[in-house]
């Protein structure tokens, strides 16, 4: 505004072959037009094609079919699996990145703590799963073990080899954040640990805790190539009954009630969402 | 996605359009529409016509068709070698239905496929997008096994089987496998509300178990049993997974399932006798062929009865070509390859279009039930 307003009250006749000095916005336009073509696009795709027949014509059906128990079936596999590895996933990577950020800050065991969690943080997909199935799938080099398959809990334990390195990469700085300074001063006060935790650790720690637990449920909600390597016969959560409506070769190929399962993945998305920021309004408070 | 598609279609039929018009001169886009309609060779102006038109064309695109499925790393090279065509070869791990989605999606692009091997319930839902044509060898084509204006014809195919490691003995009955040294053992070939090989499997499962194929519970119900077991073994089975070991006892098309072609030496196949369960795959060409020629030329070659046509190489790749029984009388079939095949006795029984949505239908309502 102040620039357009000099140039204004200035009147000078523009310079030939100098041009104005672009608007702010200009700078925003590569990020926006990126998100707007693989993000906003997409999803608009996806919305406007569930409420169609596989014809083209307006239908309700696959809306309709969410609400089917088959289907809620899979939603709930889906919610439990990512509660269940985003929160087992948090908590231990939370414990971990502690005990990391209260070593030697330039020690040798954090550089290889943070250089190992970067690698297995994207240790996830066909790798992963075939990893779990030569050492303890039914013929594995170590045993047989029957709890791989079970849902939720033995897929999450899979999960948890890449959720937790995640966790400890994305709570790390939050843990570095917390000088040891205050630490002191709440035991010069008289603080028990717990109080310790209680009062001033866990307040500060529980903004960044609630986010990278987000970012882990929808890691966890997305991941689709480990469960599908590993239990390919049987659909559990939403990602794999996709698959299923969108390759079916014995008559049950829908790519309408796919669509439908992903507006239903977004919707699961936005609820999680809207909780995330309730609770980390109140979980900042003491910020403002 | 559609839409965006739908927009590239718009734009790509522009763009042809476009090219339409300046080259309407050519000989070569004349013969090219020409061999677009042609319903068969002899209407398409001869064989040796076809020939040269897809030389020129110089490629063809195939899909989802995986090289040591029914000997089809054999078949592209031997077309290739024989007439000079390169053969694109994209995903060939696929499904049918991906097959015709990339029909759709890539309609009017030179990636587009030109002809597929679908199974029958994809075929017959998406007759819209071929293009009618009756090879040479149409008579020897059972009735039954072609459309009969030729929209799609039946290619190859087999009947379902159990394949097992050696170290279980000698499987002879179902129930064989609900026993305790079956553990973490029995696979199918993709999930059944997905895949067909694997809806075949839990066909063959009901009919043994009593089940006819109108109603596929008792299959359902059989693997539940399983399942409680500890027996079943969720992982779907492939070449890769029986070598591995990850898959020991496999429910899959007999030539997905011989020795020769999984390539274990210790592997045995049971076809079970009496309730023979079979299966065929289907041709069809697309009816917006970028290279229709070649694509003619293609299903003449995989028609072809001679000594290294496509129904010869198929049987030596352990399945059953659909002109068979034809090639055995006029003698034209090659009978080592033929010998191979595993025994087959009773009457073999086909799913009709409504058997297998039914079973499609109940599976998908039960199937995640009745296994987790």
């Amino acid at each position: 505004m102040t620039v357009a307003a000099t140039t204004e009250a200035g009147a000078r006749p523009r310079r030939p072959g100098r041009r104005p000095p672009a608007p702010a916005w200009v700078g925003t336009v590569p990020f926006f037009a990126y998100v707007g073509v693989f993000l906003l696009l997409p999803t608009g795709i996806v919305v406007y094609d569930a409420f169609k027949n596989p014809n083209g014509g307006f239908s309700l059906a696959g809306i309709q079919a969410l609400g089917g128990s088959e289907i809620r079936g899979f939603f709930v596999g889906s919610l439990e699996l990512c509660l269940v590895s985003s929160l087992t996933g948090a908590i231990c990577g939370a414990i971990l990145a502690y005990a990391v950020a209260s070593g030697n800050p330039d020690g040798v065991v954090r550089r290889l703590y943070l250089a190992v969690s970067g690698v297995l943080a994207q240790f996830g997909g066909v790798t992963l799963a075939f990893a779990f199935l030569v050492t303890i799938g039914p013929v594995g080099l170590l045993t047989h073990a029957s709890w791989y398959l079970d849902f939720p809990w033995g897929i999450a334990v899979i999960y948890a080899y890449f959720q937790i390195p995640l966790m400890v990469l994305v709570f790390m700085p939050a843990m570095d954040g917390l000088k040891v300074q205050w630490r002191e001063a709440s035991e010069n006060l008289g603080a028990s640990a717990w109080q310790y935790w209680r009062h001033v650790g866990g307040p500060l720690l529980a903004p960044a805790f609630l986010g990278s637990a987000l970012l882990l449920f929808a890691n966890a909600l997305s991941a689709f190539a480990t469960i599908e390597a590993w239990e390919n016969q049987i659909a559990y959560i939403v990602p794999q009954q996709i698959s299923t409506v969108l390759n079916s070769e014995v008559g049950l190929a829908n790519i309408n009630e796919a669509d439908a399962l992903a507006l239903g993945m977004i919707i699961m998305v936005a609820i999680v969402m809207a909780g995330y920021a309730v609770l980390q309004r109140r979980a900042a408070r003491w910020l403002r | 996605m559609r839409a965006s598609y739908r927009f590239a279609m718009v734009g790509v039929a522009a763009l042809a359009l476009l090219g339409a018009g300046c080259s309407s001169g050519s000989s070569g886009s004349s013969s090219g529409t020409k061999w677009a309609t042609a319903t068969s060779a002899s209407a398409g102006g001869g064989m040796n016509a076809l020939v040269t038109a897809a030389k020129k064309e110089g490629t063809l695109n195939v899909i989802a068709l995986p090289p040591t499925w029914a000997n089809y790393g054999t078949i592209i090279k031997t077309f290739t070698q024989k007439y000079g065509i390169k053969v694109n070869s994209a995903n060939p791990d696929g499904t049918s239905q991906q097959e015709v989605n990339a029909i759709k999606q890539e309609n009017g692009t030179a990636a587009a496929p030109d002809v597929v091997d679908v199974g029958q319930a994809v075929a017959l839902a998406n007759t819209s997008l071929f293009t009618p044509y009756k090879v040479s060898t149409w008579s020897s084509i059972p009735a039954a096994q072609k459309e009969a204006t030729g929209l799609w014809y039946e290619d190859y195919g087999g009947y379902m089987a159990i394949g097992y490691s050696s170290k279980f003995g000698t499987i002879t009955s179902l129930n064989q496998l609900l026993g305790p040294k079956f553990k973490g053992a029995v696979a199918l070939n993709g999930d059944p509300t997905s895949a067909n090989a694997g809806l075949n499997g839990v066909m063959l499962a009901n009919l043994l178990a009593g089940g006819t194929p109108s109603d596929i519970s008792k299959g359902v119900a059989w693997f539940h049993k399983l399942k409680q077991a500890g027996n079943f073994n969720p992982v779907s089975a492939t070449g890769a997974t029986i070598k591995a070991g990850t898959t020991q006892v496999v429910f899959n098309w007999d030539y997905l399932n011989l020795p020769s072609y999984v390539g274990v030496s210790n592997w045995k196949v049971f076809v079970p006798p009496g309730v023979p369960l079979g299966g065929y795959y289907t041709q069809a060409i697309n009816k917006n062929a970028p290279h229709p020629a070649a694509a003619r030329l293609w299903e003449e070659f995989l028609y072809s009865q001679a000594a290294s046509g496509g129904q010869n190489l198929w049987l030596q790749g352990g399945a059953r070509p659909v002109e068979q029984l034809a090639m055995a009388n006029n003698g034209s079939l090659d009978k080592s390859a033929a010998s191979k095949l595993p025994p087959v006795s009773g009457t073999p029984v086909f799913l009709s279009q409504k058997q297998a949505t039914d079973a499609a239908t109940y599976l998908s309502a039960n199937w995640q039930k009745a296994i987790s």
